[in-house]
């Protein structure tokens, strides 16, 4: 690969890790502060990409919309919709257990993915939608992608602010009271139930900007995009890899399996034809037997952070 | 007629997910976390089944009996190698793991028989008409052996002590710690019971069905469901929560289209945990 | 010659220590009853002897074999059986079932012991079959005793094993420990119903703040005017 290539390469690949490390610094709200463990980040990622096509693109026979929202009410509108799926989800399950509200969060993400491959009429099915506008796009001629990977670090940073000052404001502190000890917070009055769900909604709300900068980087969107193990348990090794708990953690965590995600991606393509079309299968393994690895030896991962401890009694 | 014949249906559905049911509610009951890789399990013996009866051409007996050995040996495995390290660890991080182990599983199976679908056998069965209700010879097969398995697991639960000492542990793993029951000799005959089951669970699906490297990961929600419904811990309660979700399914294709039939264990499991979580038999909700 | 001894144990759950150089024996064929106020370590030091409790320091003897640094399960083996105050029997099993899940790490033939059980508890004899989450709360302690004692053990652990019971019940479980204890088990018991207990017992200690304060046969502590004063209304 010739130098021009490496480095459009390398643009791209810090552009798709920082989308993950929106994705992880979202989780990190849920599961790092709150304990709470959301098995269904796809479906937050999708509704979030989904609505900022929706507002952003010109009408089209395919799919609802033809707003032709500027792009920033696109995002916004992207945080709020997965912000109120998320408070919809958050009210029926975050009572429940750890496990039982696992279970949950990737049913509601199974409904999500079904409702987006079947209700044609809203989304145009497993068609997708096409022609999401870039944003950024010929400000500077030759340095789109540049813009667009400036654009993604600057949300990123924003991201990663707003956590640790929540983090460190009076209502992150009763969230780790909460964590920390249930019975003495709610004692001290406090309704334990609301923290969580405005925890729970705020990652929603992160994990739905990250999927509208995918929308408006890739250009087009289907189901196809947002399953489980692309969506959903490559950003649990990512947080885990790089530090629940830990902000810098996640976004660490993001690059470095991004990184090791897509370097899987090119050694597989240098092996011989017939083992090339089970790459995906095999890349897919390669993750898997990775998380358990960094379970058994280095679970905290590589910058620690407070350990997040489940929901035992709600 | 069409109710009946849905509710039959039902039934064939529901005694795979009881199957795949049993194992989830027992694991966990007695290791205490949702273990996300059981229906790649299922997979994993109905490709088992496939290679020994398509592929090697060899009876049929022998290829179920093969799928449910070596399905327990991969979870009891498993099991060693993985899980028993965690034993310590919240019930979470064995979650987790086992959602790799999901992965693991199914990019194995995609990379040694390939991701198109594979059938046991080719060619259209007949339906036949027994008292106007259409079934095939392979369902009724289904539901039998089912119902046999579901005997021959009541017969180690009741009069075998390794089972007792299964159903104490479900019952209450402190105070069975307490008497000296060796409990990791009764997590070896779970997963030994659980895999075993799944992998009928997965064959009866094949046979079903088709088979896919995702086929048993299709099903895990309502698996999930079904374990919930019978109350986490209880065997029988898995059982009957299999058929009540497996006939509600049918039975809901009626007023729902097919592409959201997932939906419905789902909500009938959301239903029992806020309403009550200990299921319909009294099992245990923490 | 003693059969348990507790020498100067110190431990708790967690950062803070609950029991505070605290010593105790029981001799064989014995029961000794520990009472005392609330918080004062009785369920503690029981279960430190189980090994269910972090030691600091102290040791636990056994049958003259240090146990201090033994799990539940060794310390089952060598003939100390424990039966928890609450959630001591499986719901779901039958009576007979508890009783053979009791008996789980013997090979020999258990069937003498179950008649001896069934002698001692009648009643549940008639319920052998009846799972035993259905059964009265009385019935059900009988169960946990009976379960316990199905390892023939050479001590019995009992966590307040009147709590939650009506007074006409109580008088039955001392009863029937002292019938246990004609078998040759050696019983110590904590128990929140000092008086009841300390008729019953050969001896008793009186714990406070993780440390005995008082000690001394069952009669002596019974009249002893101090103790009398820590128990207004005990």
């Amino acid at each position: 690969m010739d130098l021009a290539g490496l480095y459009g390469y390398l643009i791209f690949f810090l552009s798709f890790a920082g989308i993950y490390a929106i994705l992880a610094l979202g989780l990190n709200v849920q599961w790092g502060y709150t304990g709470m463990l959301n098995v269904g980040i796809a479906a937050y990622f999708a509704v979030g990409a989904y609505a900022s096509a929706l507002l952003t693109t010109p009408a089209s026979p395919n799919h609802l919309g033809g707003f032709g929202m500027p792009i920033a009410v696109g995002f916004l509108g992207a945080m709020v919709v997965a912000g109120l799926v998320g408070a919809a989800v958050g009210l029926i399950t975050l009572r429940l257990r750890s496990d039982y509200l696992a279970i949950a969060s990737i049913g509601m993400a199974e409904i999500i993915r079904l409702i987006l491959k079947n209700e044609d009429w809203l989304t145009h099915g497993v068609r997708g939608v096409v022609g999401i506008p870039r944003p950024l796009d010929g400000i500077i001629p030759g340095y789109d992608a540049l813009l667009m990977l400036g654009m993604i670090v600057a949300l990123v940073m924003l991201c990663l602010l707003a956590n640790q000052r929540s983090y460190r404001a009076p209502w992150g502190r009763v969230l780790r009271a909460i964590r920390d000890n249930e019975t003495a917070a709610r004692a001290m009055g406090k309704n334990s139930f609301l923290f969580r769900l405005q925890a729970f909604v705020f990652g929603c709300a992160v994990m739905g900007l990250a999927g509208a900068v995918y929308a408006h980087f890739v250009g087009f969107i289907s189901p196809e995009a947002f399953d489980p193990v692309f969506a959903t348990f490559i950003v649990w090794v990512m947080l885990i890899a790089g530090g629940s708990g830990n902000n810098y953690g996640a976004i660490l965590g993001a690059v470095v399996i991004w990184g090791v995600w897509s370097g899987t991606e090119i050694v597989i393509g240098r092996l011989p034809d017939e083992i090339v079309t089970q790459a995906g299968a095999m890349r897919v393994l390669l993750i898997g037997l990775l998380l358990q690895i960094i379970l058994i030896a280095r679970p905290e991962g590589l910058l620690p952070g407070r350990p997040p401890k489940p929901i035992v009694k709600p | 007629m069409e109710i009946v014949q849905l509710f039959v249906y039902g039934v064939l559905l529901g005694s795979i997910i009881a199957l795949g049911a049993v194992g989830v509610s027992l694991t966990f009951g007695i290791l205490g976390f949702a273990n996300f890789s059981h229906g790649d399990l299922m997979t994993f013996g109905a490709y088992i089944g496939f290679l020994i009866y398509t592929q090697l051409a060899l009876p049929f007996w022998l290829a179920l009996a093969a799928a449910i050995v070596a399905t327990a040996i991969v979870a009891v495995a498993i099991d060693r190698v993985l899980y028993r390290r965690f034993r310590q660890r919240q019930s979470i991080v064995l979650l987790i793991s086992s959602f790799g182990v999901a992965l693991i599983l199914r990019s194995l199976i995609q990379m040694i028989w390939g991701p198109d679908t594979r059938l046991y056998e080719t060619g259209i069965t007949i339906a036949e008409r027994y008292w106007g209700i259409r079934i095939k010879d392979d369902q009724l097969l289904i539901i039998v052996l089912a119902l046999l398995l579901v005997a021959l697991l009541h017969g180690f639960l009741s009069y075998t002590k390794i089972g007792k000492a299964m159903r104490a542990v479900a019952d209450n793993a402190d105070l069975a710690r307490l008497s000296g029951i060796d409990t990791e000799r009764v997590i070896m005959w779970t997963w030994v019971i659980g895999g075993g089951l799944a992998a009928a669970a997965g064959v009866f699906l094949g046979m079903d069905t088709r088979l896919q490297p995702d086929m048993g990961w299709f099903l895990l929600l309502a698996i999930f469901a079904a374990a919930i419904l019978g109350g986490i811990g209880k065997p029988y309660g898995a059982i009957a929560g299999g058929f009540v979700i497996g006939i509600v399914m049918e039975l809901s294709t009626l007023v729902l289209p097919t592409e959201y039939a997932p939906v419905v264990p789902f909500a009938i499991m959301v239903g029992m945990l806020i309403v009550r979580p200990t299921g319909l038999f009294a099992g245990r909700s923490t | 010659m003693t059969l348990l001894a507790l020498e100067n144990v110190c431990g708790g759950y967690g950062e803070a220590d609950i029991l505070h150089g605290l010593s105790m024996t029981v001799a064989p064929g014995e029961i000794v009853a520990v009472v005392g106020p609330n918080g004062a370590g009785k369920s503690t030091a029981m279960k430190a002897v189980f090994g269910l409790v972090q030691l600091r320091s102290g040791r636990i003897r056994f049958d003259d074999a240090d146990i201090t640094r033994l799990r539940s399960d060794q310390i089952v083996r060598l003939g100390i059986c424990f039966v928890p105050q609450s959630d001591n029997v499986f719901p779901t099993l039958s009576v007979q079932e508890n009783l053979e899940m009791g008996a789980f790490i013997r090979s020999d033939d258990i069937r003498p012991q179950l008649e001896r059980v069934f002698e001692l508890f009648p009643p549940l004899r008639e319920k052998r079959r009846q799972s035993a989450g259905t059964l009265s709360g009385g019935q059900r302690q009988m169960v946990a005793m009976s379960r316990a004692l199905m390892l023939e053990p050479k001590l019995m652990l009992l966590d307040e094993p009147t709590a939650g019971l009506s007074p006409k019940f109580m008088d039955q479980i001392f009863a029937i420990v002292r019938q246990i204890n004609r078998l040759g088990v050696a019983i110590l018991m904590v128990e929140q119903n000092a008086k009841q207990a300390l008729a019953i017992a050969d001896r008793g200690y009186v714990l406070a703040m993780g440390e005995t304060r008082h000690a001394g046969t069952g009669a002596e502590l019974l009249a002893d005017r101090h103790v009398a004063e820590m128990f207004l209304g005990g």
